[in-house]
């Protein structure tokens, strides 16, 4: 049975949040609201679009470490020009989020393409400037509601068609990522450069140029949560978002993104962030306490990663004929 | 210079890596519906110039010209776009992708003004090259689940899937069975006819003087001549490759060959190999021969304790062992050479003396506090028993030559005083005289009693140097041949699934 499980991690995922919804229903009868779930999706978005980046650059056999900071960052710098200029229409200061965020992660993948630098070590040190620079930025102030134009803030809330807006750009992104790693070249790009770096360049794949790219887009979608954050809770300070970028990697691993590179589907990860959401906002409804969510979150990572890596326990060469016949039926879904 | 119906030309190249120089001012000619062969012995230079050709290499100097242009390949893209494809010596895939994803890569079709990928022409187009070579897979298979003669398939579909002017084909018959080399003839005499190059990279003159139309030879990183194939013979082309007589001598010792040391019986592996029984015996050198990807390699990491999956019956002078770890094994009197010196063997980064004493730092040490002393002597010791080219025991075994880290290698596990060796390749990749070096130190260690196993797909090593010859097929050992019985022929038949056992 295991095994089966294991071979899809997306049905297995979506069950366990359906059977955890239900759970928490069953005692909790409002949580299966429709405001309810609507609401635990809404909380999830931010997650979800994080974590679409995330899986680009772990795909590629690096990570991300400076996400969370960089939505800081841009939130900080969107809401105080909010503050400044009220007049700025919105779509103008989101344009300014995404191309600000864009830029941040480029800074990560200029390092770890052209100065060949270690993803884990440059995004590390990003994180703390970024972080820094909230504060330079800020002075430490904070942005607070009063400060922000009522359409900078309500923006996220709109609802259309029973979905805040929030929850409709995360939809989006997510459906435009589905369909880029299936049918585009640049969305295969990630998972040929990640799988076999070597294969990978003898196909004439620029596997830096990727990894550069998957940190453009991290940064781009940073950006964009940045805007989101500061307009949701209608606050921004220096510690926006502090430590979300574990949440983030944690999000990717449970939805089945290996950490080797190469592995993983954008439904999975999608999964992993709702997964993640569920369990942060179910668990305080049936009165569970916040320590047991922190530990119920680890325990599930490691679970996940030990289910990764039996999937992607390296195969033999299969010599026997045997052996070819046996396994022959073996299909992948992606393609 | 240049001939004009040349499609590529090189010359003057060269490529220099560290302390080698692979390609040492190299011409080369490749004409329209001919296929030239590229002869030369291991650490000639072929595999350096085929990534030359295809953008995986700079050269350091030299031009090459492109119907006559000259040319920069400065990327793989740059090569497929010209109209440059090869199916490289190891098989670089994807094993995590389908069939069609691994012949498509890096040149999708697409559709429509999204250039969406155009998944159900793919797997269409898939399925007619595959047929087309008589290579059945399902398009939609995981690469990782194919075995490796099928992986190899898939590489020659997806050098076929170019429209290329351009066909590099580079030792394509190391992991083919007999069938399937047959049919690589038919592919290759059908691209000759359609009018394409071909750069045809192998070690066997059979398959040479049956599909070439043109020779080159390099020897050593250099160009030595070229000519067309009907005015040379196998004679003429083997004193190039070696500029000495044809019977390359090995320094074979006649040694009193003693009991069974090792007495492998009933073993087996889930999917790599199957009923594998056989001994080795003091004073013994014991050959397995095969195509790449026959299983040997499988069958001397399960005998060392790296291979779970693996049951059987192993027994060192007569007691039963077992072995589950490498340390296990050296316990035992088992040890190891990999084929991999670099990723395997050696600890590149880490001096000479070092990597002698780390498998037995313990047994050194025994207080726990590290002797550099007793390393030392130890390192000295062995170093110049094999004669290791250094100016110090301190050097990093990275700055040695391919040779002198395989002494150093071998003479890392020769310190543990072991009962049985195994060598896995143990001459690839190295240069002529560091090769004769290896071959001499291997007759000293059965004239002290040791057993040795020598994994190799080198017939003339093989031959010149095995007391007795394994040879595996898929996973099976399908003969056995003593000094005497094995013939080049017999051997080659065996091993390609030729011969019924």
């Amino acid at each position: 049975m295991m095994s089966a499980i294991l071979k899809n991690r997306e049905r297995f995922l979506a069950l366990v949040i359906v059977v955890l919804v239900l759970a928490v229903g069953f005692i909790t009868p409002d949580f299966l609201s429709f405001t309810s779930l609507v609401g635990t999706f809404n909380d999830t978005s931010i997650l979800m679009i994080l974590a679409m980046g995330q899986m680009l650059v772990i795909l590629t056999r690096c990570i991300d470490l400076s996400v969370a900071a960089n939505v800081a960052l841009t939130g900080m710098a969107v809401g105080m020009i909010n503050a400044a200029f009220p007049g700025v229409p919105i779509p103008l200061l989101m344009l300014f989020a995404l191309v600000m965020g864009a830029v941040l992660g480029a800074i990560n993948g200029f390092f770890v393409w052209i100065v060949g630098v270690p993803a884990i070590v440059v995004t590390l040190g990003t994180m703390s400037i970024y972080r820094g620079s909230v504060f330079l930025l800020s002075d430490g102030a904070w942005v607070n509601a009063h400060q922000m134009s009522e359409s900078f803030i309500d923006l996220p809330r709109q609802v259309v068609l029973g979905l805040p807006m929030m929850s409709w750009i995360a939809i989006a992104i997510v459906a435009l990522l589905f369909f880029a790693s299936r049918h585009w070249r640049s969305g295969r790009d990630f998972f040929t450069a990640g799988g076999d770096p070597t294969a990978a360049f003898y196909t004439g794949v620029n596997v830096g140029k990727v990894q550069f790219k998957a940190f453009v887009v991290s940064g781009t979608l940073a950006g964009l949560c940045g805007y989101l954050w500061v307009s949701r809770f209608a606050v921004a300070y220096v510690d926006v978002a502090n430590g979300f970028e574990l949440q983030v990697v944690a999000a990717c691993v449970i939805g089945g993104i290996s950490i080797m590179g190469g592995i993983g589907t954008v439904i999975g990860c999608a999964l992993g962030a709702l997964f993640l959401g569920v369990i942060n906002n179910a668990l305080p409804v049936i009165g569970v306490s916040p320590f047991w969510q922190m530990a119920i979150s680890g325990a599930v990572i490691i679970i996940a990663v030990i289910a990764n890596s039996s999937a992607e326990r390296r195969e033999g060469r299969i010599i026997l004929r045997s052996a070819v016949t046996a396994r022959g039926a073996q299909k992948v879904e992606a393609a | 210079m240049i001939t004009n119906s040349a499609v590529l030309s090189l010359r003057d190249v060269s490529k220099v890596f560290p302390g080698v120089k692979a390609l040492d001012n190299v011409k080369l000619d490749l004409y329209p519906g001919e296929v030239t062969a590229l002869v030369g012995e291991n650490g000639a230079g072929k595999s350096t110039l085929v990534k030359t050709l295809t953008g995986i290499y700079q050269p350091d100097g030299g031009e090459l010209y492109w119907k006559g242009e000259p040319v920069d390949i400065s990327d793989p893209e740059v090569a497929l776009q010209l109209g440059i494809t090869a199916i490289h010596q190891e098989t670089v895939l994807f094993g995590e992708l389908s069939v069609t994803e691994n012949i498509f890569a890096g040149n999708y079709l697409t559709r429509g003004p999204l250039r969406r990928l155009d998944w159900p022409a793919m797997h269409q187009r898939s399925r007619e090259i595959l047929a087309d070579i008589d290579a059945p897979l399902d398009p939609k298979a995981q690469l990782k689940g194919l075995s490796i003669g099928q992986k190899h398939m898939v590489a020659i579909a997806r050098a076929l899937s170019v429209d290329a002017q351009v066909v590099i084909l580079d030792e394509p018959t190391a992991a083919l069975s007999h069938h399937e080399i047959e049919e690589l003839y038919g592919i290759v005499e059908r691209l000759k006819k359609s009018g394409k190059a071909i750069l045809f990279i192998s070690h066997k003159f059979d398959e040479i003087f049956t599909i070439a139309d043109r020779y080159v030879v390099y020897r050593d990183g250099n160009f030595v001549g070229e000519g067309l194939i009907s005015n040379v013979n196998e004679a003429e082309l083997v004193e190039m490759m070696v500029a000495r007589s044809v019977s390359e001598t090995f320094p074979k010792q006649t040694v009193s060959i003693g009991e069974p040391v090792m007495t492998v019986s009933n073993l087996n592996h889930p999917t790599e190999f199957a009923d594998i029984n056989f001994e080795v015996r003091a004073g013994e050198i014991l050959g397995f021969y095969g195509l790449v990807g026959s299983g040997r390699t499988e069958i001397m990491q399960a005998l060392y304790g790296l291979s779970k999956a693996a049951t059987g019956d192993v027994r060192i002078d007569g007691k039963t062992t077992q072995i589950r770890s490498p340390a296990d094994a050296i316990a035992d009197g088992l040890v190891y050479v990999p084929e991999e010196r670099q990723q395997q063997g050696a600890i590149l980064d880490l001096p000479i003396f070092q990597n002698i004493s780390l498998p037995q730092l313990s047994k050194l040490n025994p207080k726990g506090v590290l002797n550099e002393q007793r390393e030392y002597e130890l390192a000295r010791a062995y170093g110049e028993r094999l004669k290791v080219k250094t100016s110090s025991w301190d050097q990093k075994v990275a700055n040695l030559s391919g040779g002198n880290q395989q002494k150093v290698v071998i003479g890392k596990w020769l310190a543990t005083q072991p009962k049985v060796i195994i060598l896995d390749e143990p001459t690839k990749g190295i240069d002529i005289g560091s090769k004769a070096a290896v071959h001499r130190f291997m007759s000293e260690l059965v004239e002290d009693g040791l057993a040795v196993i020598m994994v190799s797909s080198e017939l003339p090593e093989v031959l010149g140097m095995a007391d007795r010859i394994m040879v595996m097929h898929e996973g099976l050992m399908v003969r056995e041949f003593s000094r005497e019985d094995a013939t080049a022929e017999a051997v080659v038949a065996a091993a390609t699934g030729g011969l019924a056992a």
